[in-house]
Formats: C-alpha cells, structure tokens, sequence
C-alpha cells in the first residue's frame, strides 16, 4: 500500500514493514469509565468507531447521556472532596509517576491502538504522540509537592472538578495534557475524547485501575457533541478544559459566560512558517514538511502558511517538491509510512472542499505522483503557490496537508503577514541570524514560536494561543495556573 | 544563499528521474575545464582565499539540530525481507575492504584480497567487495593479488593520515601509489590550512594530487579525505565538501578512519546533499565514502537509507557510494547468510583477516 514518488525508479524498494496489531487486544464494545467502573450508557446508546485507514469498524463504544455525565460529575466531585483534595502533594505524586511508568511500559499498545483508531502512521505515534504523553505526566508528578513554589501564592487550592473536552487529532497526548495538570494541582476530572478516537482514552482508563488511582479521580465518558455539551454546561464542574474547533470554542464560551466556571480554551491556528533567505536549507525543508505533514497537517499549530523570502521562494520550492517526491503514503501500520489516513470522512470533506477552492480562486496546485489506497479515507500531500493573501486556504484553518506558499520582502513585511490572520497559535522563523530570531519573537503574536525547528512539544514549555486562537497555557510552570486559586494564606 | 546554491534544481535529477550520471572516466574534465567551473561557480578569476571565503562562506549553513534530527529520523527506517536482501549485496558490493596497519604485511594484504574478490567463498552468488584500501607501499602487493578480478586497489596517499608534509612530498607520494597501479588514491586535505581559512592552498593541493593521479597516461579515481572529525562543524563539512568538488575530487569520503569521531549519519547527509547539490549545479556527478566507525549491517542500510532519500537512487551504486571498512563486511556476511537460512552464524564461520 506504501508508495512513493520520487523513489519510484529506485532499486531499493522498501518491503513492508508493518507493526504487529497483535499487542493490543481491542473489545468489541466499551462502556463509561465512571467511578472507576465501565458502565452502559444510561439509555444503552452506542456508537461505533472506525479504523480511518480501512473503514474497518474497531469497536461500539457507550454514548454518555445527560444522566451519566451528571454521574461522572458526582463522582468526580466525591473523590474530590473525600480522597483527592486532602491528599498531600507527594501522595499524588505517586499515582502519576505510576501512570507515566506505566504509560512508558504500555508504550507499544497505546501507539498500535492509536494508529489504528486515529489513522496517523505508528513511526509518530510510537516516537511522538505515546513518549510525550508520558513525559507530560513524569514531568507534573515532580510539582505536585511543590505547588506552594509555583508562584501561585503560599497556598493554592485547585478549583475542584475539571471537564476535560479533548480533539481526535492526538487522542491520548491532549488527554495527557489535560489529565496530568489537573491531578498534579489535586482537582478531579471529567474527560470527554472526540467521537472518532475514543479507544486510547478508554485504555488509558485500564490503566489507571492498574495503577488503582482511587475511583472517581478521572472519569471518561464517550459521547460526540451533545455529551460534551452536557458536561461543560453541568451546574456542578468548576473549571473548563477544551481543545478543538475555534467554533466551538466560542460556542463555550458563551455558553459558560456569568457562570463561576474558568475555562481555557486551546482552538485553531493558520501558522505562518517565515523562512529568510539565509536560512540553513535543507533544514528548512525538513522543518516545513514536519511543519505541514506532521499528522497529516492535522495540527492545530500546522506551519500552513509557508513565507517565504522571495530571493530564495522559487529554488525553495523545487527543493520542497523534490522531497515531498519522498514521502511515503498509505498504511499507517507500516513503519516506514510518513503520512497516514484523515482521520474521518467529514474532516476529509472539509480539506477537499477548502483545497478545491484554492484552485477555483487561482492558486497553483501541486502533489506528488502517489497512489492512495483505495479504501479509507485519503488526502495527497498537497502545494499551493501562487498564493495570495485574500485566498481561502491562505485565511482558513485547513487541518490537512494543505500547504500555501506566500512570500514576502523584508522582515517588517514578513512580521506583518504573520500576524495579519484571527489566529495566533504558533509560528516558525528560519534564519541564521540570531538577533533577527529574537527580533521576530518579539512582534509575533502567536503563542508557541519555534527558530529553526518546528512542531516541536515539550512538556516543560507552555503552550497556548492569542486572538481565536484561544487563551489559557498548558505545559510547564504556566500550565499549573489554569488549574489553581492562587493562595493569599500567609 | 541566493548567489550560491544551485539555481538549477529544477533540472536535477530526483532519484529515479534525472538523468543516470556519467560513469567514471567517460567523460573525465581537464585540469582547465575544471578551474573554469571553479571560476564560474565562486564569480572569482582568481580564485584566492578572499574569493574561496566569501564563496563558501556564502552557502547555506547547516543547522546541527535539525540535521541530526533527519538522520535519526532516517534511521527509523525499517528494512526487511526482500529490500534487506538486495540493500547486504549492495553494501558488499560498495566495501572498500580496508587495512591501514604500520604492522601490515604483504600476507595480510593478499588475505584481505582474497576476501575482497570471494567474500563467501561458499556462496557464487556473493559478489565481490569493490576495492582493497592499503598504505601506499603495499599497492604492488595489491595489485598484482587483484589482477583481472574486477576489485580496485585504493591506496591512502599525501602523507596518509595526518597530511602533514610538503607538497612535494605529499605529490611524491601519490605518484609512487598510481606508479605501482593504484586505481584510487585517497588523499588527505590539510585540514590546518582549512581550518586557518587558507582555502586557496587546499584547493591547489587537490589540483595538484589529481594531476599526478592522471599523469603519464595513468587515470588514477580521486577520493579527497575531509577529515570531518577534525572540520569539528557541519558548516565546515559542506564548505570542504565544495572545495573539494571544485577542485576536481571524483569522490568526497568523511574520515581516515584514524580520527574519532570518523563517518556518522549527520555528517554524510551534509556530504550526500553537497553531492546532490553539486551535480544540480554542474551537472558532475560526485561520489560519496563514509569511512571509519561502520562495523555493522544494520549501520550501513541506515547510510543506504540516506543515499536513497537525500541524493537519490542514482547513488545507490559502488560507482557513486562506497563504505570504507574493515569489520562491516563479515557481519554483512553473517546477516546474509541468516536471511537465506534463518539461522546465524557464529564468528568462526566467517573468516578473520
């Protein structure tokens, strides 16, 4: 099912080189984890979830309905107040240490059951996506003793209980960001996976009864827009966690305004990826395919936007097709598979329909020569130049790998285009020069910049949006904050 | 970067697209040709340090994290079956099987000669390795060991490994090794000279070493030894691998093997772009040998993964790729022979040296 393009001549055909499914035992059907318990939905509704890159149905999975979300919310308040909130900071320590052990440990079925219930190729979510969540939790188990040091008073407290609405672009690291925080601070957690990628959460859920994290603690209840809307609007949840669309994210905050609720929201972004004329190339290159490609594009901080310096943007482009020629498409089992499948056959829509206007509105389109498979759902890599800045796929969140090349003249030029957009996730600067870095990170407005390297994640460096794209930081020091009432004890 | 890198790209050949490149010797440039390239490509008549420096100062720099990130990511690359079968008999077939010993004798060299032209003696299928490498005294054994069997002799020349000597001597050298039939001189760059950026002196040392390699009718290969343990970063490697290429190397190899750190995955990247960059520029195809540190089967298919990706198919042969080695080819061998049987070997079925 692999192929490529510019490999295609080559003697050196790789065989495949697929990852073994046999790791990961995956039940025909799954319930609620509430109060540490799997339970049928209330009204034994259910939904089923598919392997985007065969269609092949994966499983049935329960549908929360109002009445368990309330449930979950009730559990969740219990361990809070009974279990979770009095114990000491070095007590819940441990249990996340024992979760990123065991994350650590369970390495190669959470990546395996990844792939096969997102699409992505197993090479990212076994070296990206299943190692970082891990890291995420090692890192906030060592602040969980010492959140009076964090520079939130002598004495915060966390709000209580967390509803957690997470996307299916990175199942079970946006779990990971959302999950270790929370418990580090001592709130207790509702979490809601998207409808398409429910499986690694629910595993994740195994999980924590291995590491018998006390009932109630987190709670994960499957369900698509009406569960989520049921659990961020319930009476009862202190604090609001939600990474997704831009829409929906302003739909919350609506819904939560005037209410006590604190909410962070982490929404879209259309990157501007800035490379100068003196940028170290060939890293460039390989900083703009993972910049777009990464996922699929299915990114919220994707480098959509490539700006390019107009001395270099023609050379630079050929290079850039030369080694899109390389990619290699199709099964995501395969470890040698760069890009995978879209994860579902709306988000699919949605990228073919905003890249067909690209050429109806005039810009250049270009893919690499590469045979998609013929079942699942499919999407080339994908260029467009000629480009302006009034196109569609220049303005709009794409979440596909969708590239639109624009160029620029100077640097006050460059700074301008990247911050002329509602969004302001991330960007990238390629250049040598080190003042014009710092220069630039400056007058950029966008939350996460990355110089010479892009889509990059550390669990120690905060993450988080300007303008649409939303506002609050996870990760690191500042990823605490949104889960704590500072202290004024003394 | 704009007045410096190729500008012809377009034209280059994509691995599997461009056009094959020109074997060794057919279409062999005269020292004038050459300099004339040199003069185009750097815009410089006189071709001194000012010039060399302001050219190779002026290409693209090499940011060290994101090319050690590709090389790992190359790396995961996983290669079985049918795709591993055919990248062992490449490697055998690009071994520059090598002993650079001051305790080398004429037995050893006929030994590893033997071993170059039947590595498995066992085996019809196995092909030979693609040259023996020795010091310079030891060519003659060489040669007359390897007469009519299709496998090069190479001999490491210009005061092999450390190049420090004069220029004469280091000549001298060279012209004793193509005298007793070397078919590729390994020559060293002074890397003091270029590390001090008297980079006009390197390059007519490696002028001047190509001329005797195709003097008195004799038509030596030309392999320039970067030393890149030694150049420290990766800018210095592309900047030496350019200076080499337009000096008129017919390949460009990491290290003498007396160095740590010799070949790694990073570096020869830089090197395989430079190559790849070059012919798009030019239109001269330049070979490429990481040389010293690969001792395993599973080190070299990463290299191979590399040639595949970064310069291209067109690479993937022993006229444009080779591994200098030693203990590289027995493991080959071993693994080899596990996949045709699915059993391993131990180390006493392979010969030792």
């Amino acid at each position: 099912m692999t192929t490529t393009a510019s490999t295609a001549g080559s003697p050196f055909e790789y065989a495949p080189a697929p990852e073994s499914r046999a790791v990961v035992d995956i039940a025909s059907s799954y319930g609620l984890f509430v109060d540490g318990e799997f339970t049928p939905a209330s009204d034994s509704g259910s939904f089923k979830t598919v392997n985007p890159a065969t269609e092949e149905v994966l499983a049935e999975v329960a549908e929360a309905t109002e009445e368990d979300v309330d449930r979950a919310v009730r559990a969740a308040r219990r361990a809070q107040e009974k279990v979770w909130g009095p114990m000491p900071g070095r007590e819940r320590a441990k249990y996340l240490f024992r979760i990123a052990r065991l994350l650590a440990e369970r390495s190669r079925e959470f990546a395996v059951l990844e792939t096969l219930d997102n699409g992505k190729p197993i090479r990212e979510s076994r070296d990206v996506d299943v190692p970082t969540a891990a890291a995420h939790f090692f890192y906030y188990a060592g602040w969980a003793d010492k959140l009076e040091h964090a520079g939130y008073g002598p004495d915060p407290r966390p709000h209580g209980v967390a509803a957690q609405v997470i996307p299916w672009n990175f199942p079970l690291l946006m779990l990971a960001w959302k999950i270790a925080p929370a418990l580090a601070t001592g709130n207790t957690v509702v979490l809601k996976p998207a409808e398409t990628t429910p499986l690694t959460a629910l595993l994740f859920a195994d999980l924590l009864r291995q590491a018998e994290l006390p009932p109630g603690v987190v709670n994960i209840v499957t369900g698509a827009r009406a569960t989520g809307s049921a659990l961020v609007n319930h009476p009862d949840v202190d604090k609001i966690a939600f990474t997704g669309s831009t829409a929906v994210g302003k739909r919350i905050a609506k819904e939560i305004a005037g209410t006590r609720k604190h909410a962070t929201l982490e929404l879209g972004g259309k990157a501007a990826n800035i490379v100068f004329d003196d940028a170290p190339v060939d890293q460039a290159i390989e900083g703009i395919v993972n910049g777009i490609f990464f996922n699929q594009g299915q990114v919220c901080c994707a480098g959509s936007r490539l700006l390019v310096q107009e001395t270099i943007a023609e050379e630079l482009v050929e290079r850039l097709k030369a080694r899109l020629g390389t990619l290699r498409v199709g099964d995501p089992m395969d470890k040698n598979t760069d890009v995978g499948a879209i994860n579902s056959p709306q988000q699919l829509a949605r990228i073919t329909e905003l890249a067909d206007a690209g050429t109806a509105e005039g810009a250049t389109r270009w893919s690499p020569d590469c045979e998609l498979p013929s079942s699942g759902y499919w999407f080339a890599p994908t260029l467009f130049t000629g480009v302006s800045a009034a196109h569609r796929i220049a303005r709009e969140e794409i979440f596909g790998p969708v590239l639109s090349v624009l160029t620029f003249r100077t640097p006050a030029e460059a700074v301008a285009k990247a911050n002329n957009i509602p969004y302001g996730l991330s960007a990238g600067i390629w250049t040598e020069k080190g003042s014009r870095i710092l220069w630039m990170a400056d007058q950029l407005r966008a939350g996460v910049v990355w110089s010479n390297t892009f889509n990059r994640f550390d669990p120690t460096s905060p993450f988080g949006g300007y303008k649409e794209s939303g506002y609050g930081r996870e990760g690191g020091r500042h990823g605490l904050a949104p889960y704590l009432i500072e202290g004024s004890t003394y | 970067m704009s007045t410096t890198t190729p500008t012809s790209v377009a034209e280059t050949g994509r691995a599997g697209t461009g056009t094959a490149p020109a074997t060794p010797g057919s279409a062999d440039r005269s020292a004038a040709e050459i300099a004339d390239l040199a003069r185009s490509v750097t815009g410089s008549a006189s071709l001194d340090d000012t010039a060399w420096r302001r050219y190779l100062h002026g290409l693209p720099g090499v940011d060290k994290v994101g090319a050690d990130g590709r090389a790992a990511a190359l790396s995961t690359r996983s290669i079985k079956t049918t795709s591993k079968a055919w990248a062992l008999d490449t490697i055998i077939r690009m071994v520059d099987l090598t002993t650079l010993e001051g305790a080398d004798t004429p037995g050893k060299v006929r030994a590893l000669a033997a071993k170059a032209v039947r590595p498995e003696p066992a085996d019809p299928t196995c092909p030979s390795a693609a040259a023996v490498c020795v010091y310079n005294d030891l060519v003659p054994v060489a040669v007359e060991a390897l007469a009519g069997t299709g496998v090069k002799v190479a001999a490491v020349s210009t005061a092999f490994p450390s190049g420090r000597a004069s220029r004469a001597v280091r000549l001298a050298d060279t012209r004793d090794a193509v005298e007793a039939g070397a078919d590729e001189i390994d020559m060293v760059i002074d890397r003091g000279a270029f590390l001090s950026g008297r980079y006009s002196q390197v390059y007519e040392d490696i002028v001047a070493v190509r001329e005797e390699c195709r003097a008195n009718g004799h038509h030596a290969h030309l392999k320039v030894i970067l030393e890149t343990g030694e150049l420290a970063t990766y800018d210095n490697v592309r900047r030496a691998s350019w200076l080499a290429m337009l000096a008129g190397a017919d390949f460009i190899k990491t290290s003498t093997g007396k160095i740590s750190p010799a070949a790694t995955l990073p570096v020869t990247i830089v090197m395989l772009e430079a190559v790849r960059d070059f012919r798009a520029l030019t239109g001269v195809p330049i070979g490429v040998k990481p040389a010293g540190g690969i001792r395993t089967s599973k080190d070299a298919i990463k290299y191979l993964v590399a040639v595949n990706e970064t310069a291209g198919a067109d690479w993937l042969d022993p006229d444009w790729f080779r591994f200098g080695a030693s203990s590289l080819l027995n493991d080959v061998l071993m693994q080899r022979n596990k996949l045709a049987t699915g059993t391993y070997w131990g180390p006493d079925y392979v010969t030792v040296d």
